[in-house]
């Protein structure tokens, strides 16, 4: 039977730490890439004594991606400690939440070549991470940091709704961007601070029972994602097909060979003995709190996206790239109080701005000019008072320097000359300096019809207003 | 008179009389403790340089005239549970020898920032795990009133040192009665605060929805001194509560005529010594006799907290003690190949037989399959037994019985039978359960002159009015000045 | 409910704890008398009720998202039994 005969399910957990200057129980620093232990106190080093004190800004931080992701947000819920021992968890247990999560229930949709499809989100809780431990090839020894112990993570987990990898790399893709627009996570997967574990069965095709599922992890790109979850479809179908049976395991995808493998077999089975955290009492969420949230949320990706092409009549190209990001989209819209042709607006954006922030950096919330600059530059062009290409040098220069793009016009002379009688005196005098290429013309080679642009162009240096030249050389000419 | 046989009380005004410096008390005490202490072994550790560093610095400030509180310049010390800033901690376990902390205990700051100078580190069972201080690493501590006997547990150098006359006030901890029981073996006085009244943060967790950190002293008063500096809430507690603090001297000497008195039927059961109960209906019949009403009340599911206590506090425990893997402090098994040795040898090396027992028992509670049945079943019968508590409390204002069944008995006695020793919290635990106040006082002595302990139980937060009644009662006896033949 | 020398083990397994064969005889003793003695509670419906799991149940007040400086890594370290910089070094995890 052909791996078409067998139908995949997918669920997904995601785990994306949250945005909070301190940490989740204590007051040390989230910040990446510090010295190893040079974040930790006695709290998050888990030394005798110590108690934890929530974040408030966690609690906040999950009903905002709760209500985004049209959760119920419980009035009460409760801490747990899910018990194992392991080098870089210090207190032996993680300060989780369990059957009690704060969230629970809520949807995602995404785009499938089928069309909108609704991913059910079936809970959401907070939860501190752990440290980093360190395994040197060569060393006998294993180096263990502290600094992410107790970092506030968000884990996001999925009913197996997901059909194949590449609806899961686009539920992956929404989820990351509502986090990101809701300013809760940074979506960063190479730095860990977005990450994946996938738990991956198969079916026979119109079965209604799941198979066995295989839980896959370290996974930390989208491309990885999409190899992982595939080779592990084709693994499973293998060993159906052969007659044999999946195990219920955990395997790690290993990104140098693109292919997952099993974890070293437990010597015994988790029994991870959850029990409420007694340190912590059950966590009450307030009608009025929840207003507050609600209240701030910002519009999401999915909504703005179906607004800018109708509010602004644009394709839909134009609105998904716009609205990859916050900060471009409202920089849009910005820019669009001042100038109403949108889509002429929207060529700029996609064109100049973006080439111009790839190719020399920089970012869209520290740009050199005004958005009214931004608009009466692409109002110059409209007007004709400058050609299309000048103005792209004059917008380059603005980018550069921040300069007045009217500054620019005349510092560098590229404003047109649009002066018909004016033109029609350098039309005159080309014509008459060519006289032979002229009777060529008239004679039917009409393909040298370029060459008179160029010669009145090359007269005017480049200044003289292409609609205008064109007209007054036909006139002449005779067409 | 010795300045040691001096109440808390009685030194701290003559602290602020300037009759005597905090410095000549504390050499006094850490004499005393050079004189008695190597027969009591109350004190794992002595910060000999920080007290007298700490008693130089009051005297100052009490010469400028500017005393920090009342109390000053009062030595005092503090079971080794509490962490100690740069003074070893080990709760009396080998897993800890050597942990220097980086940070002090709250209650420990609140103490220092009182100006009281702390002598050192008592004895305990390990990890608070114990009811006779027999399971301490560092050997037993030993009655003052009769060596041969416990001071009780867990904290058994609180109350002996206070006995012994080593110093004025002490702090314990208890999860199941571990302050109460060791006042009512050495005619001290230990207030069990409410649950959420003292912070728990920097005190080594045995059983965190239990564990209450608390004064011992010598009389009523100087427990609610002691207890005015600790009681407060503590933004780094989150089960720390933000209720108001009374002044719990205002009503001490307010007398019990009016108040109702709760006796519960099943503190009064076979099995108890006869003179244990016998000095107890005699302290009702005083109590009586003040003007107090005495109620029989019913708590009738006193006969399960014993069950219950013993799957709730090892099931936390076990999670408690998992941070002790040699990883970032304490004792790491030299010579281990690899982690999952290490872990194991570490653990079974640095951990008691009585810390392991309790481990094995707290984590096969919450085991997968069993969950439900223990610890579970256990939480929801904690339910039945603050309701109990609740319901009674609706008729009296406190309730009234013995501490302990029995008086101190032998060391060595019941080590090998846990059972028998885990009945010795059968009064004190059922207060832990619900979360509620109990202090133990000196109640009389039996015949061959062991203390008796008398236990308030009280609503939450009304540890003034136990304090209350309480002293009502020391007041008409001399028991609070009967010293230990030392 | 007697506990065999095998559950004494397996539950040791989960605890970390190394025990010898005496301790694991001796631990399935003393453990099936405790859970002899708690198996007074199963005289008890307790259907209806509702476990207590936190002595109070005072919410607690959180903490704002404000920093405050961390332990100097010497102190983090000071009581480590085995440090590589300011590492915690430990025997090789092998996954």
């Amino acid at each position: 039977m052909p791996l078409s005969d067998f139908q995949p399910v997918i669920g997904l957990e995601v785990h994306a730490q949250l945005l909070t200057n301190s940490k989740i129980f204590c007051a040390c620093s989230t910040e990446f890439g510090a010295a190893p232990n040079h974040n930790t106190c006695p709290v998050c080093l888990g030394l005798p004594g110590v108690l934890p004190v929530l974040n408030a800004r966690v609690v906040e931080f999950a009903i905002r991606a709760g209500l985004a992701l049209e959760c119920t947000v419980k009035k009460t819920s409760v801490w747990s400690r899910k018990n194992y021992f392991y080098p870089d968890l210090p207190k032996g247990y993680q300060v989780t939440q369990y059957d009690q999560p704060i969230c629970e229930h809520g949807k995602l949709s995404i785009d499938t070549p089928e069309g909108e499809k609704v991913v059910r989100i079936l809970r959401i809780h907070m939860e501190e991470d752990a440290g980093k431990s360190v395994h040197d090839a060569s060393a006998k020894e294993s180096l263990v940091d502290l600094n992410r112990a107790g970092v506030p993570l968000l884990e996001i987990v999925s009913e197996p709704d997901l059909r194949s990898a590449d609806e899961a790399v686009e539920y992956l893709k929404a989820l990351r961007d509502v986090l990101v627009y809701l300013g809760v996570n940074d979506g960063n997967l190479e730095e860990g601070s977005f990450r994946c574990d996938a738990n991956v069965s198969v079916m026979r095709k119109g079965a209604t029972v799941y198979g066995q599922r295989v839980e896959l992890k370290n996974i930390n790109s989208f491309r990885f994602i999409k190899q992982a979850i595939e080779y592990e479809v084709a693994r499973q179908v293998d060993v159906l097909e052969s007659g044999g049976k999946v195990d219920q395991e955990t395997r790690l995808f290993d990104a140098n060979r693109g292919e997952t493998r099993s974890m070293r077999s437990k010597e015994e089975a988790h029994d991870y003995r959850y029990f409420p955290e007694p340190d912590l009492p059950p966590l009450h969420v307030t009608d009025a709190q929840l207003d507050e949230v609600a209240q701030s949320l910002p519009e999401l990706p999915r909504a703005k996206l179906t607004r800018f092409t109708s509010q602004y009549g644009l394709p839909e190209y134009d609105a998904r790239i716009l609205c990859a990001e916050r900060p471009l989209a409202d920089y849009f819209e910005a820019v669009a109080q001042h100038f109403k042709d949108y889509k002429k607006l929207a060529n700029w954006f996609l064109g100049e701005l973006l080439r111009l922030l790839k190719d020399e950096g920089g970012s869209i919330t520290t740009l050199r000019f005004t958005t009214v600059q931004f608009a009466n530059l692409l109002g110059a062009v409209e007007q004709g008072k400058i050609s299309a290409n000048a103005g792209k040098d004059v917008f380059g220069e603005m980018f550069r320097t921040g300069k007045e793009p009217e500054a620019i016009i005349a510092e560098k002379g590229l404003a047109q000359v649009s002066d018909v009688g004016a033109i029609e005196a350098v039309v005159d005098e080309v014509l008459g300096k060519n006289a032979g290429e002229v009777e060529k013309y008239k004679a039917g080679k009409k393909q040298i019809y370029g060459f008179f642009v160029g010669q009145v162009m090359k007269a005017m240096k480049g200044k003289g207003n292409p609609a205008l030249v064109n007209e007054l050389l036909k006139k002449k000419l005779g067409e | 008179m010795q300045p040691t046989e001096l109440t808390l009380l009685e030194l701290a005004e003559k602290l602020a009389a300037r009759e005597v410096t905090s410095l000549e008390v504390t050499q006094a005490c850490l004499s005393r403790i050079a004189q008695v202490d190597g027969k009591v072994k109350a004190f794992l550790r002595l910060d000999e340089s920080g007290a007298l560093a700490a008693a130089e610095a009051s005297d100052a400030r009490r010469g400028k005239g500017n005393p920090l509180g009342p109390l000053d310049g009062v030595p005092v010390a503090v079971k080794d549970i509490f962490l100690t800033e740069g003074v070893e901690t080990t709760c009396a376990s080998r897993i800890l020898q050597g942990f220097h902390p980086p940070y002090d205990a709250t209650t420990v700051r609140l103490l220092k920032e009182a100006g009281m100078p702390i002598l050192g580190k008592l004895n305990q069972d390990e990890f608070a795990m114990g009811s006779s201080n027999e399971t301490s690493a560092c050997g037993p501590c030993h009655n003052p009133w009769d060596v041969t006997r416990t001071p009780g547990g867990s904290s058994g150098g609180s109350a002996a040192a206070l006995a012994a006359r080593e110093v004025f006030g002490t702090l314990g901890t208890d999860t199941g009665g571990s302050i109460r029981q060791p006042a009512a073996f050495t005619n001290t006085v230990g207030l069990k605060p409410t649950y959420g009244r003292v912070s728990r943060f920097g005190v080594i967790a045995f059983a965190s929805s239990l564990d209450v950190p608390g004064p011992l002293a010598r009389t009523v008063g100087d427990v609610a001194a002691l207890l005015q500096v600790l009681a407060r809430h503590d933004p780094r507690d989150s089960t720390s509560v933000p209720v108001e603090v009374p002044d719990y001297s205002a009503d001490l000497e307010h007398g019990v005529a009016g108040l109702k008195l709760g006796v519960p039927r099943e503190y009064f059961t076979e099995g108890m010594d006869p003179e244990v109960e016998a000095a107890v209906r005699e302290a009702l019949k005083v109590y009586e006799s003040l003007g107090a009403t005495l109620v029989d009340v019913s708590l009738p599911h006193t006969k399960y907290a014993l069950a219950t206590y013993y799957l709730i506090a090892p099931a936390e425990a076990s999670s408690n003690l998992a941070r002790y893997d040699g990883v970032r402090y304490g004792l790491r098994a030299r010579d281990a190949k690899g982690l999952k040795e290490m872990y194991g040898l570490s653990r079974d090396q640095g951990f008691g037989p009585e810390v392991k027992r309790r481990i094995m028992l707290g984590t096969y509670a919450l085991s997968a399959g069993y969950y439900d049945a223990y610890y579970l079943k256990a939480q929801k019968v904690r339910t039945l037994i603050r309701e109990d508590f609740n319901r009674a409390f609706q008729q009296v204002d406190a309730l009234v019985s013995p501490t302990s069944p029995v008086p101190a008995f032998k060391l060595g006695e019941k080590v090998e039978d846990p059972l028998s020793m885990y009945l010795m919290d059968v009064f004190t635990l059922p207060c832990n359960l619900a979360g509620l106040p109990g202090l133990s006082l000196p109640g009389g002595f039996t015949k061959g002159g062991l203390p008796i302990g008398l236990q308030l139980m009280g609503r939450p937060f009304d540890e003034a009015k136990l304090l209350r009644i309480g002293r009502a009662f020391e007041r008409e006896h001399d028991f609070v000045r009967r010293q230990a033949p030392l | 409910m007697k506990l065999t020398v095998e559950q004494v083990r397996h539950v040791a397994t989960l605890a970390r704890l190394s025990l010898t064969p005496e301790e694991e005889e001796r631990y399935a003793e003393q453990l099936s008398a405790v859970l002899e003695a708690v198996a007074l509670l199963e005289e008890l419906d307790v259907s209806e009720v509702e476990p207590t799991s936190h002595a109070t149940l005072t919410s607690s007040l959180p903490r704002e998202d404000v920093t405050r400086p961390s332990l100097p890594p010497e102190k983090a370290l000071a009581n480590a039994p085995a440090r590589v910089g300011t590492s915690f070094a430990v025997p090789k995890i092998l996954e």
